[in-house]
């Protein structure tokens, strides 16, 4: 088995068992960056310095028998999460020139569990797209096919990891931004409650929606990931102040007597038969893994695209508004007055779908329509939230296909910004209502990777990553690499 | 400056910075005074990534603020965004409150000059946080922005348009300033900013239900400004439709160089402000045991204790009032009675007389008076046993606040001890007698008002120090003959 292919226990076991010392773990995986990363166009910034740098010191607490199962592990952050003293990108021009001068409280988090920092990955610009085309760095690939998508926001994220260029990359989700790319890429992406993992330092697309987590192959990779980044944070006031679970510890219970719910709305005529077939393949293992399948029905949840086009936008005009050429980030050159200021620096800085959401969200919020949209948005979120809490009276996690199709080609859908949308319309009921949702690679469709997506209750991703775990010891979807990557 | 055919309406909206120590979403501090953007932190400056983390302190001021005006403290307001673009306000949002304010429906009692007691309506009080500082001096062509004031924590107070006169509102500001200090929720700083107040203003035909078209003046900052700013617009929107004009709804800027209010925008060039719940904080829920600890802490209202004084003390409503003007006055009079007890309306001429007059011609407060409550004590003894008079009393007064030195130590260097002596007295009658025989021939032909000048000019012979009420009645009897 090669280096980069091994899981996060394997990789810790290795290093303690000095089979290979941090510093050579992280120059495997910088020359798997260098040979592959320019080529996906995975990664905005590689920081190889500083990741040697971090991996000396990650051998020095290991040869001390300090250390936790995070410590020397290589990651790649995606560029959103603030850096200090390096270039947090947001994969905009708008941010092009910015370094951070502090460190997202996930980045200080999992760079004080030990864990190496190889670089900063591409993603959609401002995390607002669904197959990383948006980005101002370029599209980035798909390693299964480098005329496909790799999916978004969180597309290099989701390459770095399929191509093993790391094993662990962070990703944030607002609308399916983790679970549509891994699906794409045939990972297994979590994006856990909403307040569970701090937002701090995780530069804000809609506040009330998005939420950290990561990309790895495995659910028990996952687990031990999230145990890193989660926990409250007194900088996040919608961070949550409760116990974080050992979730490791927790993997492995047997699925005898757990009740799973399809979500009826789910199986409908938009999905792709093959995309279905290899779902219903999943829940057949399941089944013979001692679960019970129930049909549940979420009346509401066909209206949760059109609610997250208004909540999202909305927020993310206000949240956008701070890059105005004043303090940070670009500015347009020998602005006439402030006005002109403003307009060229935004007008130049911001690319055109960032410039679309805000323009939707600065009209949803507008005097005369605020009512009509944002208003009646955050009562249709209200529904489907309830009708989430209602199915989880009588069932215990909800599955289903985590996107229609699986990966689509470069440019197939980027001149028609709705059917761009429709991409995330099995994942967005989650951060509507706040729900922990992952996506696990099932059987393939048509050669490429498939999703199932698994949705908890509040705080349940215990039983989310357990559930996806069982699965994992059953199947090897989730093991399976790129040719091109082995 | 209404008059029998125009009415007067008037609405403030008054800010006044809380007195925390640090700003209402970060941990800088709030400090006046320090180099420009030396307070502010990554928060202040809306750096990406960033999250803002609400001061409890701020709320425990606010709902002080709500029980000492009779208010309602809504158990869980809502933070909101109010949007618009500005390079003094970092993130292009003010986060302020909307909707659900932390405090609704209070009222203030004002006393108006006709000694009667007018109800002022408060619609509501809410939190927000205060914008940066534009600096176009000094700069050349580029102006330069300071934002160690962005995120001061500020309560925001709004008034019904209850008010009908500007000294009316004057009265109303100068009640809310009086209130915030004793709150010791606020610093009352006007110069600094840390008080303002932006006027709403409209006239109305007597009789006429229907309020008019109003003006807003925006940040006017002195009680004096506020009364010549009002008076101005009054006048202004009186000559315009007296004209046949028509007043629009716009905002306003009072010039005091000019004494004149000038259009700064109008309700078409307004800001939208695209208010929506701030996703980043949650509700700040108040609970009632919350609301009954900052109970506990209040102090005692200046309507309170201006009550007790004219019941105490047998104070004049007036006096009361202005002895209460201030919580540091208020101490200051009642150190002063409580080793002066025997007669607290002379303590309380003296501290409303030549005390506050010196006060006011040299600039100073109360906490900065050069006769403290105890040597005044000491003034007021000597009044009350006869030892000087009152006329007297002003000179030794004087002396007491230029030197520092005590009644008794100015008393003794300036000889100005009072005459009791009953020998003494007579003797600088006799005196004078002898040498107005004239004007004693005419008292004693009945020119009574010739009393004056022999009292005036026994004064004058000794100095001033004559017992007076001796005096009178020695000299009646002398002179009766």
């Amino acid at each position: 088995m090669s280096i980069h292919t091994k899981t996060l226990p394997q990789l810790a076991a290795g290093l303690r068992a000095r089979e290979f010392s941090a510093v050579e773990l992280a120059r495997h995986f910088l020359d798997r960056i260098a040979a592959h990363g320019p080529a996906l166009n995975a990664l905005v910034s590689v920081t190889a310095d500083t990741a040697l740098e971090q991996a000396a010191a990650a051998d020095r607490t290991l040869a001390a028998g300090l250390g936790g199962p995070l410590t020397g592990i290589p990651l790649v952050h995606k560029d959103i999460f603030c850096t200090q003293g390096v270039r947090t990108t947001c994969g905009s021009r708008m941010l092009d020139n910015f370094v951070a001068p502090y460190d997202a409280t996930v980045v200080a988090k999992l760079k004080g569990a030990g864990m190496v920092m190889l670089g900063k990955a591409n993603m959609d610009e401002f995390a607002m797209g669904s197959s990383n085309e948006t980005s101002f760095y370029g599209p980035v690939k798909n390693p299964w096919n480098p005329g496909l998508v790799p999916g978004g926001s969180s597309g290099g994220s989701a390459a770095v990891v399929a191509a093993r260029l790391a094993p662990v990359a962070t990703a944030t989700d607002t609308g399916g931004s983790i679970r549509q790319p891994a699906a794409l890429c045939g990972l297994t992406g979590l994006k856990p409650t909403y307040g569970r993992v701090s937002r701090y330092g995780m530069i804000a697309f809609a506040s009330s929606l998005d939420q950290g987590g990561m990309m790895t192959a495995s659910a028990e990779d996952a687990a031990l990931v999230l145990q890193g980044m989660a926990g409250f944070d007194p900088r996040d006031s919608t961070s949550v102040e409760r116990p974080v679970p050992d979730y490791a510890a927790a993997l492995g219970q047997p699925l005898k007597g757990l009740t799973i719910g399809l979500l009826k709305e789910f199986f409908d005529k938009g999905l792709d038969p093959d995309m279905e077939r290899s779902v219903r393949e999943a829940l057949a293992v399941y089944q013979q893994l001692g679960a019970t399948l129930k049909e549940v029905s979420l009346p509401s949840i066909g209206l949760s695209v059109p609610a997250y086009y208004v909540v999202a936008p909305a927020e993310c005009s206000s949240n956008l508004a701070r890059f105005d050429g004043v303090r940070f980030g670009y500015r347009c050159k020998d602005p006439r007055d402030l006005m002109d200021l403003y307009k060229r620096s935004r007008g130049e800085g911001f690319g055109a779908e960032v410039k679309r959401r805000i323009m939707t969200g600065t009209y949803v919020l507008s005097a005369g329509y605020y009512d009509a949209y944002y208003l009646k948005a955050q009562q249709v979120r209200r529904l489907i939230a309830n009708d989430f809490e209602r199915a989880f009276g009588e069932v215990d996690v909800i599955m289903g296909p985590t996107t229609p199709t699986p990966a689509f080609g470069l440019g197939d859908k980027t001149s028609d910004p709705v059917t761009m949308y429709l991409n995330d319309i099995y994942t967005i009921g989650a951060n509507l209502a706040g729900l922990p949702a992952l996506s696990i690679p099932c059987g393939p469709v048509r050669q490429l990777p498939a999703g199932l997506q698994i949705i908890g209750r509040h705080f349940d991703e215990e039983r989310l990553l357990n559930v996806a775990h069982v699965y994992q010891r059953e199947t090897d979807w989730h093991t399976k690499v790129p040719a091109a990557y082995e | 400056m209404s008059n029998e055919t125009w009415e007067t309406v008037i609405g403030l909206e008054i800010h006044a910075q809380l007195a925390t120590k640090s700003k209402i979403f970060s941990a800088s501090a709030t400090q006046y005074g320090a180099p420009p953007n030396a307070q502010a932190s990554l928060v202040d400056l809306g750096y990406p990534g960033v999250l803002p983390v609400l001061n409890q302190a701020a709320v425990g001021m606010a709902v002080k603020f709500g029980l000492a005006i009779n208010a309602q403290v809504t158990p869980r307001s809502v933070f909101a965004r109010k949007n618009y673009f500005y390079p003094d306000l970092p993130k292009g949002y003010q986060i302020s409150q909307y909707e659900l304010p932390i405090v609704a429906r209070g009222h203030l009692d004002i006393v108006l000059d006709d000694g009667s007691v007018k109800r002022v309506g408060i619609t509501r009080a809410h939190l927000e946080e205060d914008a940066g500082k534009s600096m176009h001096e000094g700069l050349g062509a580029h102006s330069g922005i300071d934002l160690n004031r962005a995120g001061t924590p500020l309560i925001e107070i709004v008034s019904e348009p209850d008010l009908r006169s500007a000294k009316e509102a004057v009265a109303y500001l100068k009640k809310i300033h009086t209130l915030v200090r004793y709150l010791e929720i606020c610093d009352g700083n006007m110069q600094e900013g840390s008080f303002r107040c932006d006027a709403n203003v409209s006239v109305r035909r007597r009789g006429e239900v229907k309020f008019g078209t109003r003006a807003e003046i925006k940040n006017v900052n002195s009680f004096r400004f506020v009364e010549k700013a009002i008076n101005h617009e009054v006048a202004r929107q009186i000559d315009l439709i007296e004209s046949g004009g028509k007043v629009v709804q716009e905002t306003r800027l009072y010039d005091p160089n000019k004494d004149e209010t000038r259009s700064m925008r109008s309700k078409e060039e307004a800001n939208d402000y695209r208010y929506f719940p701030d996703p980043d904080l949650l509700p700040v829920e108040v609970t009632p045991e919350f609301i009954a600890g900052v109970r506990a802490t209040l102090p005692e209202l200046p309507d309170e204790k201006a009550a007790r004084f004219v019941s105490q003390f047998g104070l004049s409503a007036y006096d009361a009032g202005v002895l209460t003007a201030s919580r540091e006055l208020g101490a200051y009079y009642e150190t002063v009675v409580k080793d002066f007890p025997s007669d607290p309306k002379l303590a309380a001429n003296w501290v409303n007389g030549e005390l506050a007059a010196a006060l006011n011609r040299d600039n100073l407060d109360i906490t900065q008076s050069r006769i403290g409550a105890g040597p005044l004590v000491g003034l007021l003894k000597r009044i009350a046993d006869g030892t000087i008079s009152g006329k007297i009393a002003k000179e030794v007064f004087e002396a007491m606040w230029d030197s520092g030195a005590s009644a008794d130590a100015v008393i003794e260097e300036k000889g100005l001890k009072q005459i009791s002596d009953p020998a003494a007295i007579e003797k600088a009658i006799d005196e004078v007698m002898a040498k107005s025989p004239g004007q004693l021939a005419d008292y004693r032909s009945g020119k009574d008002k010739l009393f004056g000048y022999f009292v005036g000019q026994v004064m004058k012979a000794t100095g001033g120090k004559a017992n007076p009420a001796q005096l009178n009645e020695l000299l009646k009897k002398k002179l009766a003959g």
